[in-house]
């Protein structure tokens, strides 16, 4: 237990930093996977393809490797950055078809009568989809988005292999290869730091879950 | 009925599972033409290491799969750089031909528990030999001393050696890890570092801009340099002096008094100059002589 | 419907829109490659060894490869057998303990459901050693993979049972089946045909995830990767052959389950009435099926 004390420093500075991955990337993602979820089910038949292309895409690519094509393929193209942003930015595309699919499900769950009133009072694609559609999708995508919110926290313990240093799993790379600290306290320590953001964000998501229940 | 359905498609999946297992094993690293010399006849004295291994005509060698010129695993699998070369030397000198020797991945981090869990006779996987780890296993050697350097972009004049990283805030990469990784850490912020889990990475890195300096052993950045077509340089002088050693189970004197021997043999007839032009030799002019051995305790 | 069916001047603007999207998104291919063309990403030593069968390293390549793609697959269908075993036991005692007596099961299960798989597979590869227990890197992958995904399919398995008829567990009770031979007899096995096309989708989860054994050095294809451009000096080309691979094993597999979720939600002939596919959990998503009537 010496050893948690010992560098709690560290610990500190990587759960900190876990969070500020997840904050950009949970924010970037919702975005960008809300975006997609309208060209899904856009009657523009090009959004429509582009939208599908890119769920089959990063929903079926490793994030691994996905992660690879941030931090090595945008230089070669000229994009010069932190690998804190690549990292970011593989957390975002990445996560961003799952919360299109979650936001997808959301928006199927809309009663038809609701889109069918829109349209008969004249209500125009955008706008029924602005202001009748969306809102009630976001209150029934809730559950899985949030289950794909806490997946993706998780997920950015992989960002720490693509040169993103001082977070979690960096961390915990460092104290154990390098300088040979016993093994089990170190990972309990980088364990506890990942439980203190999912388990109670598991609990809140529970309770959110239950207060925005749709009875039909 | 339908659960019947379900126990057969169980027990296919399990089955599918078992077939599957059986397979897909990558297959072992084979040898080149040009191999250390093999002891024929050689006689130890029963109990020792060395008749055991003898005896059982195959030796487990642990090495790294990635480390360019020094032990490297290419796509058909074979291993080539000096470490493998030394592992075969020894090997020889144990009467075990090359194709006869084991090859078992020793990241850093493993090395010792390898050693310990007796998974391997002895390691030799640019294995800097140091008193934290003399607690826990034995070095036979050194059989090379290693330097740490700066490997940057030709067109690069600001940074000159190790100091002049802080203040021009350099961004360093390295591997994850490796000594060298933590041996920089005193010459940088904690924000300058960058770590991969391969050096060809850090090597793509600084040539796209993203990172201003690769640090390691100043012969695998001699390698890169070699392959950047004049886009690479080193500067300064090495910095650190890295004893690259071969562990062995601790306490093990016989063996480490063999391996040494096995060792000045090389570096008398030849084999030791030759394992280094075959390897390493090719980037470098500089030929290393075998250093001054410790004394096994 | 979100809009009408098109009439002719929507229709006229749909195909220009598609032309411009088209040229746009060509535009845009063209760029990059000649972006990369620059860099001499499409050179020919480059690229040989993928696709050119005359190159002296393809065969060495694709050999490894598809070795090192096996053990991909070796290690997503072990850790599939062992979760659904473990994620079936972890749901039945979940479903018969008392409920005082669940958090024994349900505490576990969180403190694995909390934790990135990445670290299981580490905390597994480096603490069973020290504890004597020393497998091949194979089984600490595919122990971590299990001691994660065993607790999703458990949520699968808890949700399938849940999502069957209120009748059916009545009656195994109005019979005099005790909790455990109701689950056992009636309804698990109804319940594996709901989950199946979630199941399948927890199996493409797995495949992905099998791709972390590179932070164990297990001998997966993108540890392949790794290695094999130390000596080919291709990391983008190398990188995305890898991705399209996964890409398109991913896509059939997950076209396998909205296939399998199509032929369950429409009555057998035996006339059983369709059943109400299980929610959807966490990443197991199933490509968006509308269920009729929200």
């Amino acid at each position: 237990m010496d050893i948690i004390l010992d560098n709690i420093g560290l610990y500190r500075d990587g759960l900190l930093k876990t969070l500020q991955i997840c904050l950009y990337a949970g924010i970037g993602s919702l975005v960008l996977g809300t975006v997609i979820a309208t060209f899904r089910v856009s009657p523009f038949p090009p959004l429509r393809a582009t939208g599908t292309a890119w769920v089959t895409v990063f929903r079926n690519c490793p994030l691994a490797v996905v992660l690879f094509f941030c931090a090595f393929g945008l230089p070669e193209l000229g994009i010069h950055g932190a690998y804190f942003w690549f990292g970011v930015s593989g957390l975002v595309l990445y996560t961003s078809a799952f919360v299109c699919e979650a936001v997808r499900s959301g928006i199927n769950a809309v009663p038809l009568g609701q889109a069918e009133a829109a349209r008969a009072v004249g209500l125009t694609y955008a706008q029924s989809l602005r202001e009748i559609v969306l809102p009630q999708a976001l209150r029934s995508a809730v559950p899985p988005l949030g289950s794909v919110m806490i997946a993706m926290v998780k997920n950015s313990a992989i960002v720490g292999a693509f040169g993103v240093g001082g977070e979690l799993f960096s961390v915990q790379a460092r104290l154990t290869s390098a300088q040979g600290l016993a093994l089990i306290p170190v990972l309990l320590g980088v364990a506890a730091g990942y439980l203190i953001i999912t388990i109670p964000a598991g609990v809140a998501l529970g309770a959110l879950e239950r207060r925005l229940a749709v009875v039909r | 009925m339908r659960w019947n359905a379900v126990l057969r498609v169980g027990a296919a999946l399990a089955g599918l599972a078992m077939a599957v297992a059986g397979c897909g094993q990558q297959q072992p690293p084979g040898t080149d033409g040009s191999t250390p010399p093999v002891a024929q006849g050689a006689h130890f004295e029963p109990g020792t290491t060395m008749a055991k291994i003898a005896n059982a005509h195959a030796i487990r060698i642990g090495t790294k799969f990635d480390q360019p010129l020094f032990g490297q695993q290419a796509l058909g699998g074979k291993l080539t750089g000096f470490d493998t070369e030394i592992g075969r030397t020894i090997a020889g000198a144990l009467g075990i031909s090359p194709d006869q020797v084991q090859w078992v991945e020793a990241p850093s981090a493993q090395r010792e528990e390898l050693i310990k869990q007796g998974k391997v006779d002895l390691v030799v996987a640019t294995y800097t030999i140091n008193d934290k780890r003399r607690q826990q296993v034995s070095f036979a050697g050194p059989y090379y001393i290693a330097g740490q350097s700066l490997m940057v972009s030709s067109d690069n004049n600001t940074i000159t050696g190790p100091d002049s990283l802080r203040p021009t805030k350099a961004r360093v990469c390295s591997v994850q890890g490796s000594t060298p990784a933590e041996n920089i850490r005193k010459y940088i912020d904690p924000a300058q570092l960058t770590v991969f889990d391969v050096y060809s990475k850090c090597a793509d890195a600084l040539r796209t801009g993203q990172v201003d300096v690769v640090t390691t052993d100043n012969v695998v950045l001699l390698g890169f340099v070699a392959n950047s077509n004049g886009g690479f340089k080193l500067v300064g002088d090495t910095f650190t002096r890295e004893p690259y050693g071969i562990g062995i189970h601790k306490g093990d004197v016989a063996f480490c008094t063999f391996i040494n021997n096995a060792l000045t043999q090389a570096a008398k007839s030849g084999v030791y100059a030759n394992a280094w032009k075959k390897t390493a030799g090719k980037v470098t002019t500089q030929m290393p002589e075998l250093p001054a051995l410790d004394s096994c305790s | 419907m979100l809009f009408d069916r098109p009439g002719p001047r929507t229709r006229r603007r749909i195909m220009v829109g598609s032309i411009v999207t088209g040229l746009g998104l060509g535009a845009l291919a063209i760029l990059v490659l000649v972006r990369l063309a620059a860099g001499g990403q499409l050179a020919e030593e480059k690229w040989g060894p993928i696709i050119n069968p005359a190159n002296p390293l393809f065969v060495a390549l694709w050999a490894n490869l598809g070795l090192a793609l096996l053990n991909n697959i070796e290690a997503a269908v072990l850790a599939m057998a062992l979760s659904m075993l473990l994620g079936t036991v972890l749901a039945v005692t979940r479903i018969s303990l008392p409920r005082w007596g669940r958090w024994t099961v349900v505490a576990p299960m969180e403190f694995f459901r909390g934790l990135p798989v990445v670290i299981a597979i580490f905390f597994a590869s480096r603490i069973l050693p020290e504890l004597g227990v020393d497998l091949p890197l194979l089984w600490y992958l595919v122990i971590g993979l299990t001691a994660y995904n065993s607790v999703i399919i458990a949520e699968i398995v808890r949700a399938g049972v849940a999502s069957l008829p209120r009748g059916q567990s009545e009656a195994a009770a109005a019979v005099g089946l005790t909790r455990g031979q109701a689950l056992r007899a009636v309804l698990l096995p109804q319940a594996i045909r709901v989950m199946l096309p979630a199941l399948i989708s927890q199996l493409v989860v797995i495949f992905k995830d099998t791709s972390l054994g590179f932070v164990i050095l297990y001998g997966e294809a993108v540890r392949f990767v790794a290695i094999a451009i130390q000596e080919l000096h291709n990391p983008l080309q190398l990188y995305l052959t890898i991705g399209a691979i996964f890409i398109l094993i991913n896509y059939l597999v997950g076209r396998l389950a909205v296939w399998t979720e199509q032929r369950l939600t429409h009555p057998g002939r035996r006339g059983v009435a369709a059943q109400e596919p299980a929610a959807p959990t966490g990443e197991a998503m199933i490509a968006g099926t509308s269920t009729a009537g929200g």
